[in-house]
């Protein structure tokens, strides 16, 4: 009997452990929304989203060129990121072989680890020294490389999960290994990929230090790709750190306005991905 | 007269493993030949090799030669995809494609193939679905996802899969194993009304299964065919003590 209890003790003490960690790994996230939109919320009104940022001693302005900044770099970023990742991501899980996948996996693994300001130094050496200016497309260029590992392994990880068997059912039909991969792996696993790609935009989306090496950052707006463009992240590092109480506040703006722009990306792909598989 | 199949010194390994050792077969048109035996004796690596599937498995390997018809599907020029388009297969468990509806299911492999238009592969989809003894059950529901019928009309539906590319021989890989009695029933009777038109290969492991459905049986013990010949013959007369102790349920 004394064993049946110790027993049902230790499952409930382990039980309640497990929860109470659930929750703990929750409690950021939901502190920082609370925290992001108490503050935040106060800065935010129409001309924060319409006006240019006003000069140092004048009060008000906005960041209207911080916003289409960041989404001019991520749009960017992910025109040259999605091909590269996808592709490179079907290739580990469909057609690599050998050494050369091995060394391919590994490296995009390192790749995926490199701290996201060396990518900066990275990018501002081959790209912005080379134009000789800071611009959109460097900071783009920075998004991307941080953006394909991600594509990447969460690519090459959803083709891996579907099934052997509808891979065989395709080919039994007479597909070719091309039609299977396009018409049968990538449609099945597509709300998969979806997802990998939305946390890989959400992630270069709040990236500061290689953007602050390579777009560099600009109270108005931007002239063209080869100039420097702002974007959010920047803004609330330059206005964080400022000595300007109103700065302060606008700066909580920006990471309110962030964070929105983030989980509605997400929410958006997974509404999309729910109503293609749930026909 | 429908096609059938010989196999002439076919041998099968994975990486170092030989696991189908200098069989010789012939798998006659118009029939059914359903091969038995116990579990790991190679029957279904050699269904696979009938249809060019065996190599698609990493460390999978095959010498020797199939004929269909005057051809043989080993032979150096031949396109593995344009044989398993003539041969089709279906699986111990059944395996629609999810994202995909019914309808689109049945003519998945018709579009790989052909170009019809919508109404050309409702037409076929029909047909198909009718050979499979499905469409009554799913003629209303053909926009529903495949994964909503049950796992016997999923069988139904891969059946028909097959059917749709109309091929001349078509093989089944213990196809009722993942089921319940009455969905088997109702395949094996589909199968008597499949082999008017196709000729049919199935493996089973379940020896009753053979002894109803199938006019010819092989039976495969340890990579080889230990004997082969008319069902009746297999099952009351075997001249191989080796089957006999299979098929009394002395070992397997």
């Amino acid at each position: 009997m004394d064993r049946m209890y110790l027993r049902r003790a230790r499952n409930l003490v382990m039980s309640v452990m497990c929860m109470a960690s659930a929750v703990v790994v929750i409690i950021p996230l939901v502190m920082i929304l609370f925290y992001v939109a108490a503050d935040g919320l106060r800065a935010i009104n129409w001309g924060f989203f319409t006006n240019l940022p006003k000069p140092v001693g004048e009060t008000g302005g906005g960041m209207a060129n911080a916003i289409a900044g960041t989404f001019t770099m991520v749009t960017l970023a992910t025109g040259l990121s999605l091909p590269v990742g996808l592709m490179a991501g079907i290739y580990l899980s469909e057609f690599g072989r050998g050494r050369l996948r091995e060394a391919v996996r590994f490296l995009t693994d390192v790749l995926n680890g490199v701290p996201s300001i060396i990518t900066g130094i990275f990018v501002y050496v081959l790209v912005v020294v080379a134009m000789g200016r800071y611009s959109a497309l460097a900071g783009s260029v920075a998004l991307g490389i941080i953006m394909i590992p991600i594509i990447t392994r969460s690519t090459e990880e959803m083709l891996r999960m579907v099934p052997k068997s509808l891979r065989e059912a395709s080919l039994a039909l007479g597909a070719t290994e091309q039609q299977t991969v396009v018409k049968i792996v990538l449609r099945s696993a597509s709300g998969g990929i979806v997802t990998g790609v939305m946390l890989a935009v959400a992630r270069a989306a709040g990236e500061t230090a290689p953007v602050l090496f390579t777009a560099l950052n600009n109270r108005y707006w931007n002239q063209g790709l080869d100039q420097p463009i702002a974007s959010l992240a920047v803004f609330i590092y330059t206005y964080g750190i400022s000595p300007f109480e109103d700065w302060h506040s606008q700066a909580w703006g920006a990471a309110l306005v962030l964070v929105v722009m983030v989980l509605f990306l997400n929410i958006t792909a997974r509404l999309v991905v729910r109503a293609r598989q749930g026909r | 007269m429908l096609h059938g199949m010989k196999v002439r010194d076919l041998n099968a390994w994975y990486n170092d493993n030989h696991v189908l050792k200098n069989i010789n077969l012939h798998l006659m048109g118009g029939k059914i030949t359903a091969l038995i035996g116990p579990s790991g004796c190679g029957k279904s690596t050699f269904i696979r090799c009938l249809n060019r599937m065996h190599e698609v498995i990493r460390g999978g390997r095959v010498r020797g030669e199939v004929w269909l018809e005057g051809e043989n599907i080993y032979g150096r020029r031949v396109d593995a995809v344009m044989i398993r388009r003539r041969i089709g297969m279906v699986f111990q468990k059944p395996n629609p494609f999810p994202t995909m509806s019914i309808l689109e299911n049945a003519v998945s492999g018709v579009c790989l193939h052909e170009s019809l238009n919508t109404n050309g592969l409702a037409e076929r989809a029909e047909e198909a679905l009718r050979q499979a003894a499905l469409w009554e059950e799913v003629k209303y529901r053909l926009d529903d996802p495949a994964v909503s019928l049950s796992g016997g009309q999923q069988q139904r539906l891969c059946i028909a899969r097959a059917l749709a590319v109309k091929p001349e021989v078509l093989l089944m890989d213990e196809p009722c194993s993942a089921l319940d009695p009455a969905s088997t029933l109702r395949i094996e009777e589909l199968m008597a009304e499949l082999k008017k038109t196709y000729t049919v290969i199935i493996v089973t492991h379940n020896m009753q299964q053979a002894a109803r459905v199938a006019d010819h049986t092989a039976f495969v013990y340890q990579g080889e065919v230990v004997e082969d010949g008319p069902t009746s013959e297999i099952f009351t007369a075997p001249k191989d003590p080796r089957t006999e102790g299979y098929i009394t349920g002395r070992f397997g």
